[in-house]
């Protein structure tokens, strides 16, 4: 069974049909991209994954279990984290406590540990902090620690939601154009950051990206969405050769005559 | 000058309390809750009636758990309810609130005052250098200061607290986190009831019981909470003692019966010299 199934998805804004009946799957430890042009509903369909668009019809399952209909904290606890087009960091918060706000869903210890600072409590907040200072470290992140994210160069901010988004131990991570904005060596070096992090943590991946070159280096499969829909799908080498990928990308696009 | 100095922390520290009520909605929801001081007047009342079958401090954990699950309660099935409402909106059903709260209240207990009895006396005093404080007003002002290091602990040092926080620079952000925002927000109204009701079980004493005796320490709480900055955690805390002093010595100096009048004027002058408070920061939505 596939960690995430997504059946026969349409989302609607209106007249605009942003996705016309998505198939998809994601399994366990795979490193998925998503291509397509702009508007062709990448990030609507990451947004109806973590909850923040309801879909008119169609079924996201996530280890056997339905996502249509939960709040995103609901689907966060159950293994999903993401990283946004816009970074969407506390900017007046560091980055070690943007981190651990990324650890939310695995304190244990309840209120009341931590209002009589139980042992249980101190336990679970020396887990939460080494946790932390390993993603910090795995990531090369030691600059951010103490300084508001706000003030840190963009590259930094974005390493530091891919950082908040480990955190969460996710199962599977959805990166929404994470190197849109970076220096070409920025590119490289986020490139080889993600190959750490699935050595370390072993997450399922599913990257939009739009630099080929990128995604045809780091991802197993490539999934072709245009207008809504997924054109193509299969391994890097057999989708750039793909008629339908060089047409979107190309020739049509979103505005494009059908 | 002494006494007046000690007079005016002590009354301060209630005020503080209850401005930190008003300053952790405000921080959290960006609005005023006009209910703050009903909600604290109606859990005095369950003190009151409480105190005789279940004893004194049985009654006051019946009404702070009250108080907590009555505020966190009216956020999550009222506040949070009606997606649609503006700001405006959402104050407005805050006034509704408090006056279901004082409407219930008359019906319940009447509108005639009631003593208030408190374990702690008016009349015993101690000496403190030049000053006297009885102990009602020194069990107080320690009684306000731990609520304030509680909260402080809280906020500064768990982790609900550093969502809470997280949630109040930008709540959009927060939500797209997968934070559970809606918890969140009702935890932040249940403390805030506490803290209004902490601090009406402590002026009760003094003033008497009845439906409205709120209303005064309810406004003297907003007046700290706009002279330190709507929503800052400090400036609630120094925006009271602050008031709490300058009253005591406007009283003590000048005149004890426009003492209810410096606190107004205390607004205006804030709103037009620095409209963010003492510690308050300019708020800037991002683009
Ligand atoms: N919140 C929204 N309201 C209205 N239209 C939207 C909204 N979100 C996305 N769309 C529309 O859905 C289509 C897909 O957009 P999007 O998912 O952002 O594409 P991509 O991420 O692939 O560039 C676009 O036509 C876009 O205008
Ligand atoms: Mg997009």
């Amino acid at each position: 069974m596939a960690l995430l199934e997504v059946r026969g998805l349409h989302l609607a804004f209106g007249g605009v049909q942003a996705l016309a009946g998505v198939d998809l799957e994601v399994h366990a430890g795979e490193f998925v991209a998503l291509i397509g042009p702009n508007g062709a509903g990448k990030t609507s369909l990451f947004n109806c994954i973590t909850g923040f668009y309801q879909p008119q019809a169609g079924s996201i399952r996530f280890r056997g279990r339905e996502l249509v209909g939960l709040s995103p904290d609901a689907i966060s606890r159950l293994g999903l984290a993401r990283t946004f087009q816009n970074i969407e960091l506390f900017r007046m918060m560091t980055g070690l406590q943007n981190l651990l706000l990324g650890r939310h869903s695995h304190v244990r210890a309840g209120l009341l540990d931590a209002l009589l600072a139980t042992p249980r409590w101190w336990r679970d907040e020396e887990a939460q902090r080494r946790r932390v200072e390993e993603i910090l470290e795995l990531l090369d992140l030691q600059v951010a620690r103490a300084v508001p994210v706000g003030a840190l160069p963009y590259g930094l901010q974005k390493l530091v939601e891919l950082g908040r988004a480990l955190a969460q131990e996710p199962s599977l991570l959805l990166l929404d154009e994470p190197s849109a904005g970076l220096t070409p060596e920025e590119k490289e070096e986020f490139l080889f950051k993600l190959q750490d992090v699935r050595d370390a943590f072993g997450p399922a991946i599913l990257l939009v990206e739009h630099d080929l070159n990128l995604v045809m280096r780091a991802s197993e499969r490539v999934v072709v969405l245009d207008r809504g829909r997924v054109v193509a799908s299969g391994p890097p080498a057999e989708i750039q050769r793909h008629p339908e990928v060089i047409q979107a990308y190309l020739g049509g696009g979103a505005g494009g005559p059908a | 000058m002494l006494q007046y100095l000690l007079n005016g922390i002590a009354t301060g520290a209630l005020y503080s309390v209850i401005a930190l009520g008003i300053v952790l909605v405000y921080r959290t929801s960006r609005l005023l809750n006009f209910a703050h001081g009903d909600l604290a007047m109606v859990a005095v009342f369950l003190v009151w009636s409480f105190s005789r079958p279940l004893g004194f401090p049985g009654a006051v954990a019946v009404a702070l758990l009250a108080a907590t699950a009555l505020g966190a309660a009216f956020s999550f099935g009222v506040l949070q309810q009606v997606k649609e409402a503006t700001l405006l909106g959402q104050v407005v059903l805050t006034l509704g609130f408090s006056q279901v709260l004082s409407g219930a209240a008359l019906v319940v207990w009447g509108a005639d005052s009631k003593p208030f009895p408190f374990p702690l006396s008016s009349v015993v005093t101690y000496r403190l250098g030049g000053a006297v404080i009885s102990q009602l007003t020194l069990g107080s002002l320690v009684i306000a200061l731990v609520l304030m290091a509680g909260l402080y602990l809280l906020i500064q040092q768990t982790r609900v607290g550093l969502a809470m926080r997280a949630y109040s620079q930008d709540p959009e952000a927060a939500r797209l986190l997968g934070l559970p925002t809606r918890r969140l927000l009702a935890f932040t109204w249940g403390v805030a009831a506490l803290l209004g009701t902490a601090a009406g079980m402590l002026l009760a004493p003094v003033t008497f019981l009845h439906p409205y005796f709120m209303l005064t320490p309810f406004l003297k709480g907003f007046t700290a909470a706009v002279l330190g900055g709507l929503d800052s955690v400090p400036g609630a805390i120094v925006g009271g003692l602050l008031l709490g002093v300058m009253e005591s010595l406007f009283a003590g100096y000048v005149s004890l019966r426009f003492v209810s009048t410096l606190s107004f004027a205390l607004i205006v002058v804030m709103l037009l010299v620095r409209p963010e408070g003492l510690l308050g920061r300019v708020f800037q939505r991002r683009v």
